[in-house]
């Protein structure tokens, strides 16, 4: 990796990164797959998120869905841990909540497969830097 | 099409489980059940107007749902494509109906900047931080702002340090930019002592180049080139992720030598504490650091004179520093106009307790309590009634239903008699003793004194054991004055912030929960009934059929009575534990 010399380095790969995201996002490209986000913060992997992680990595795998699973930090939820974001591309992410292995499952047959959606949202409940004028 | 209804269980628990069937039901009848998926979700962290149904994809917004409403949102919204104008939001001002979702953010309280990446980046790949405008705040600071302008910058921001004290930062850091010296340092503290904290464990757990980007710019501002990262070794996986996120940065030429090609060097290294309360106070933190006993010393010399190895040092709190590449990119103006004037910006609350919806949550300064406990937090548990909340840790004190509309700030909760703290926030309900409450943080402080001086190591003990006895039934009137001077006196003559705020918890407790204390000393009762020694378990005569069952369940062997005759408690060798009352079918134990 050549190192970073200046803001304009770093803006310009910001905005290569950022196009990457948003094909992915906006499924403009063919190829386009969908996202699935594991909250991983301590208070997480405690009720259970690595399970969840290895049960959509290997899931994901053997039924040859075309899902990238990544770990992130805590989403806030506490009450309803293990928690995990869903992109589909195109779509609004959604957050679900209590994910035990049979949800999880039922996530991938359901909404990752057909777009349809489950029980057990949680509704985004804040605004972002960019929502806050 | 998806039906989205509420099924958190705040509002109005009960009636959202009507509206999912209900809906189902009418939506079966027209036979678009196979078309059209109900799904419950949590909490839309808007209870006052629940329940909620929202439809997608054109994101109706439907509030106070009833069950009998169903019918009418399938007949006129799914198949005739009409909103139904009686079920929508009405906003208060401007007296007109507003259907989609997307503009009615308003009642999303929470606004996230210190957590704007927690939960949305992989904090273990840098790439996703620089994606969204990572190490730009620094570029700017090195490149076009140098240390005055961002000093500038932080004071117009008029951010306040967020680990308890609410000192303003931009004055902190020109204080240890003017001070010369050959060697400056930046301290970051992550030690975070209060009992049910994890706000800066999360920030590092999610978002740790957030807190070095930050350190890289306070270093820059005060001509520091080393940073220190004081954190408490029982964080394992924010020890991991910080220490791969540091060896990223540098890799990528953003941390180390000629930091983005400045000339600047810059460096971050961990110290790990060892989880003791009081080395989250400064100067106790930069000793620990040096390798002594980690006890406080007096200020002055504050460490922006004097601190680590005596040179100047700034010490900021994760969270503190977490806002800070936020302010440079959106601007001291952008800051300041979230939150209050005097405490500009937002706060992270670890909310716990006897609320629905705990969760680490980011609200503006200027927040009430009520809309935190009953919007965001959706209201108590089990439809009990709310008695106090306690903010600031073993520092802070118990606030109660009439400090409910205060807006949170700095100054308004030192007014209310407790303080910000570092963010904890604790919901009790009606079964929660104040008295034992009082007693919990005393323990904690005890526990947790360093001992060096004599009003907090001997007092707190003293408060602690005159709080044991009134809990225990054998308080008398004279305690509750010793209580009030004992306090004021540890107060005024302890050497640290710890001992001049550990008295917080008895005194507000005292200050608002007067009658409470009262009653145990003089009624001896305990009316939340959670001190053993004030209650005692009777079986009301008529109820008692002899069933046997509290008896057999007895671990102590102190019920007795035949089959099919009243039983009895043997109050001498009862234990409390409660057994009795939830075995009974009959409703035949009492608490008195
Ligand atoms: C007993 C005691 C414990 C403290 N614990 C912490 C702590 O865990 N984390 C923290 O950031 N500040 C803690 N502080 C406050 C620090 O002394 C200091 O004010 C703070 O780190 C400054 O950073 P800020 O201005 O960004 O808040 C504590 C203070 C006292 C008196």
């Amino acid at each position: 990796m050549a190192k970073i010399k200046s803001l304009d380095d770093l803006k310009k790969m910001q905005s290569d990164l950022q196009s990457k995201i948003n094909i992915r996002e906006q499924g403009e490209n063919p190829e386009s797959h969908v996202q699935i986000k594991v909250a991983m913060a301590t208070c997480g992997i405690a009720s259970g998120a690595k399970e969840i992680m290895d049960f959509l990595i290997n899931a994901t795998g053997k039924r040859n869905l075309d899902v990238v699973v990544t770990q992130t930090g805590c989403m806030g939820y506490c009450h309803s841990e293990p928690t995990i974001e869903v992109n589909r591309p195109g779509e609004d992410p959604v957050i679900y909540g209590d994910v035990d292995v049979k949800k999880a499952d039922e996530i991938l047959e359901k909404h990752v497969k057909r777009g349809e959606l489950v029980d057990g949202i949680i509704p985004v409940t804040h605004k972002t830097i960019d929502e806050t004028k | 099409m998806h039906l989205l209804v509420c099924g958190g269980s705040g509002c109005h628990a009960s009636a959202n489980g009507d509206i999912a069937k209900a809906l189902n039901e009418a939506l079966q009848l027209s036979g678009l059940n196979d078309e059209i998926q109900v799904v419950t979700t949590g909490c839309f962290g808007f209870c006052e107007k629940g329940p909620i149904v929202k439809v997608l994809p054109d994101n109706t917004f439907y509030v106070e749902v009833q069950p009998e409403d169903a019918e009418i949102i399938v007949q006129e919204h799914i198949i005739k494509g009409r909103k139904v104008e009686k079920l929508l939001y009405k906003d208060p001002e401007k007296d007109e109906k507003i259907s989609d979702s997307a503009k009615m953010d308003f009642y999303k309280k929470q606004i996230r900047i210190a957590l704007r990446n927690c939960g949305v980046i992989n904090p273990e790949n840098i790439d996703e931080y620089i994606a969204r405008e990572g190490y730009q705040a620094l570029g700017k600071v090195l490149g076009e702002l140098g240390d005055q302008k961002t000093i500038e910058t932080m004071k117009q921001s008029g951010l306040r340090g967020r680990g308890g004290g609410g000192f303003p930062t931009g004055l902190k850091w020109q204080f240890a930019n003017t001070n010369q010296s050959d060697e400056k340092y930046v301290v970051c503290n992550a030690d975070e002592g209060d009992p049910g904290a994890f706000m800066d464990r999360s920030i590092l757990e999610g978002d740790p180049h957030s807190v070095i980007e930050a350190m890289t710019i306070n270093g820059y501002a005060i001509g520091a080139n080393l940073g220190l990262v004081y954190i408490r070794a029982e964080y394992p996986l924010a020890i991991k992720r910080l220490k791969k996120a540091l060896e990223q940065a540098k890799e990528y030429g953003l941390l180390g030598k000629d930091v983005m090609g400045s000339g600047f060097d810059f460096d971050i290294q961990l110290r790990y504490g060892a989880g003791a309360f009081v080395c989250g106070e400064e100067t106790a933190l930069i000793h620990s650091m040096e390798g002594q006993r980690g006890e406080p010393t007096v200020k002055p010399p504050y460490p922006a004179e004097s601190g680590f190895r005596g040179k100047p040092t700034n010490v900021n709190n994760v969270e503190t520093f977490a806002n800070i590449p936020v302010i440079i990119n959106k601007g001291a103006d952008w800051f300041a106009k979230i939150g209050n004037k005097k405490s500009t910006g937002t706060k992270v609350f670890a909310l716990a307790g006897k609320v629905n919806n705990v969760g680490l949550i980011e609200v503006p300064m200027g927040t009430t309590l009520r809309e935190v406990i009953f919007d965001i937090g959706g209201g108590i548990k089990d439809g009990k009634k709310f008695k106090a909340v306690q903010t600031g840790g073993p520092s802070g004190g118990c606030l109660t239903e009439k400090h409910l509309d205060t807006p949170i700030d700095y100054d308004n909760l030192i007014e209310a008699g407790s303080m910000m703290g570092s963010g904890g926030m604790i919901v009790m309900d009606e079964d929660d003793c104040m008295v034992s409450v009082a007693k919990f943080y005393l323990d904690f402080t005890v526990e947790e004194s360093c001992g060096k001086c004599t009003p907090c190591r001997v007092g707190n003990k003293r408060l602690y054991e005159i709080l044991h006895k009134i809990t225990e039934g054998k308080g008398e009137p004279e305690d509750l004055d010793k209580l009030r001077n004992l306090s004021s006196v540890i107060k005024e003559t302890s050497l640290c912030g710890l001992g001049q705020t550990s008295p917080n918890p008895v005194v507000s407790t005292m200050e608002n929960f007067w009658e409470e204390y009262e009653q145990h000393v003089k009624e001896k009762k305990c009316a939340a009934g959670s001190c053993k020694n004030l209650m005692s378990y009777h079986i009301i005569e008529e109820n008692c059929v002899g069933c046997t069952a509290c008896a057999r369940k007895c671990p102590v062997n102190c019920i007795s009575g035949e089959k099919k005759q009243v039983h009895k408690i043997d109050q001498e060798l009862c234990i409390k534990c409660g057994n009795c009352m939830d075995v009974c079918k009959f409703n035949a134990v009492e608490i008195i």
